[in-house]
């Protein structure tokens, strides 16, 4: 909750307000009062719309979707619960097993090079002059583009044939020619780096934003103190951005535990459930096998990593503000 | 010390004097190498949705044989009908989902009574519930609403209703209006202002940085989203342009260059968004990434 501090331009009204206040004080006060004790049903008019919809559109659902996953789902049939034995089928299934373990390679390999793209970027990009300005807004395209339409491109550029456009690419360089996401060693790896490719950017901006935090007289006395630019970043920067870094790294970290979308497009989960993450497997489970129940439990147990993931992070984070 | 410039200004110590050609060549290198890394597939889609057969092996950033053909024929295709499914959606959703954060910060912000904090919470709780992780009882629940038991499966306010609400918007606004003076609301009482009229006429015109903020970040969360018109659509028809995407390239009938139109398509409102409202957006990156 540290968060959104949005206000750096905090409304300027100094002026308008204290004219009238000042004077009738006394009237003021009892009036605000009895608002405050008389009318308490105001501020959840207020929230009522949104407290409607997150009822009807989260909280039901979810409730919902924990009591499904308790049972076996067989439309006009009737259910049958059958306890936690969905929980203990897909957690013995070979394929959810192996679409966990992508997941987490994908959540962890494209929030670790995301980051260290975005800090090269960074690094590169920093500065006031306007021309600096046009690139990181050029460079920043790829985070406002929908997945689904940086998945199309990407496909086309991974057209597996040495005519292929990222095949004729690299062989200016003799690298060559791969199958991208149409080979089962590759794939995971391509469905990464297109996640790199969109993520850096933004990265970029946040690691922006902590380098103008930092105080440029520490550049200048490392400098005098004869330190190259590589002790200097290693030495200064580096530890000025960490505390931003790790938090941001963790929950990036957490968020990729529900990629779904990157892999839908450019994969599908497959070749041969080579791309297969817990969302894919999930949606495949529900829609094509008509299995609620079980999908229901795999949203159940990821919904519950992800929140005793955040939590912690939470947790861990304010223990860390308190000391 | 922006003012007087120095070569401490940027982390690496790019030099800033007008002599240092070495620096500012490799710097100019690597910036042009950076823009095309990110923004050439952006061109590729630009080239290949005005290219008359583009193939996926002769992709390039000018079309080699210009023309509207690729359009016409996603035209045939109702491309149409996916762009004005997705731009209805997102209008109505982000107009739905402006009014509802600002009414709910308005009294998070302004107001004191009993369950605030457990209002707060719960909004935090639903930013753990994201469309992927309901998205099965979702489906269920848009099929047959609780209470009223009307289905929304197949209609755009299927789509419009669950994103009416989200909690990133509540709370980048609820933080905003928490800096506005109660002086002036103060005021405004005195002079016998009524609740709507203090919402309306005092609190809401000075939250025009914070809406700006939210509409941007509202708008980039409603056209990325894709498992959820996924789930309500009942059959292609009601597909958005960006879940119609990959019907498209599925169809052998249709070919690379109008699948690519199709995509410039999708791709043009985020970029008027952006380009039109991009210091908010950075602004609220900045600000608001801390929230998990």
């Amino acid at each position: 909750m540290t968060a959104v501090r949005t206000v750096s331009d905090t409304p300027d009204v100094g002026s308008t307000a204290s004219g009238g206040g000042a004077v009738e004080t006394h009237p003021v006060r009892r009036r605000r009062r009895r608002r405050l004790t008389g009318a308490t049903f105001i501020p959840w008019l207020f929230l009522l719309p949104a407290a409607l919809i997150f009822l009807v559109f989260k909280f039901i659902p979810m409730a919902e979707g924990i009591r499904l996953s308790l049972f076996e789902v067989r439309p006009f049939l009737g259910d049958i619960f059958v306890g936690f034995k969905n929980y203990a089928t897909i957690l013995q299934d070979e394929k959810f097993l192996t679409a966990s373990w992508h997941t987490l390679v994908l959540a962890g390999g494209q929030t670790l090079g995301a980051m260290l793209i975005g800090f090269f970027l960074a690094l590169l990009l920093e500065g006031h002059t306007k021309s600096l300005w046009f690139v990181r807004s050029a460079v920043f395209l790829p985070v406002v583009a929908a997945t689904a339409v940086i998945g199309e491109i990407w496909r086309l550029f991974f057209y597996p044939a040495p005519e292929g456009f990222l095949n004729e690419v690299i062989s200016w360089v003799g690298l060559g020619p791969w199958e991208y996401i149409h080979d089962t060693d590759t794939s995971l790896v391509s469905v990464m780096f297109v996640g790199i490719w969109k993520h850096a950017p933004y990265d970029m901006v946040l690691i922006l934003a902590g380098l103008a935090g930092i105080d440029r007289q520490q550049y200048e006395a490392a400098a005098i103190d004869g330190a190259s630019t590589l002790q200097r970043i290693w030495n200064v920067t580096l530890p000025a951005l960490r505390p931003v870094v790790t938090i941001l790294l963790t929950l990036a970290a957490i968020r990729g535990l529900r990629v779904f979308t990157e892999v839908y497009v450019l994969t599908g989960g497959g070749p041969a459930g080579s791309t297969d993450v817990w969302m894919t497997r999930v949606y495949t489970t529900a829609f094509e096998q008509s299995e609620a129940g079980l999908a229901s439990a795999g949203s159940v147990l990821l919904f519950l990593v992800t929140l005793i993931l955040t939590v912690s992070v939470q947790w861990y984070r304010r223990r860390k503000e308190a000391r | 010390m922006s003012v007087n410039s120095s070569r401490f200004d940027s982390a690496i110590g790019w030099s800033t004097r007008p002599d240092a050609w070495v620096s500012k060549g490799i710097r100019v290198v690597l910036s042009a190498l950076a823009v095309i890394l990110f923004c050439g597939p952006l061109l590729v889609i630009f080239s290949g949705a005005f290219d008359n057969n583009p193939d996926p092996t002769q992709l390039s950033v000018i079309p080699d044989n210009p023309s509207l053909r690729n359009f016409q024929v996603a035209t045939e295709n109702k491309i149409w009908d996916y762009l004005v499914n997705s731009l209805v959606i997102a209008g109505g959703a982000l107009l739905l989902q402006l009014a509802v954060s600002v009414f709910a910060a308005y009294a998070l912000a302004r107001k004191k009574f009993r369950g605030q904090a457990i209002a707060l919470l719960v909004i935090l709780a639903t930013m753990m519930l994201p469309e992927e992780v309901i998205a099965i009882p979702l489906s269920l629940v848009i099929g047959d609403l609780p209470l009223v038991h009307v289905s929304l499966k197949g209609t755009l306010l299927g789509v419009i209703l669950p994103l009416g609400a989200w909690g990133f918007s509540i709370f980048v606004m609820t933080e905003f209006m928490r800096e506005i003076p109660a002086e002036l609301e103060e005021a405004a009482k005195v002079d016998g202002a009524g609740e709507l009229r203090l919402f309306a006429q005092i609190i809401l015109p000075l939250c025009k940085p914070a809406l700006g903020v939210i509409a941007v970040f509202g708008f980039n969360m409603i056209w990325e989203q894709y498992l959820l018109p996924l789930i309500v659509a009942a059959d292609p028809s009601d597909y958005t342009l960006t879940v119609a995407l990959l019907a498209l390239r599925s169809d052998d009938q249709v070919g690379t260059g109008i699948v690519l139109a199709g995509a410039l398509l999708a791709l043009v409102p985020s970029l008027i968004v952006y380009l039109s409202l991009q210091k908010s957006f950075l602004r609220g990156i900045t600000t608001g990434a801390i929230k998990g």
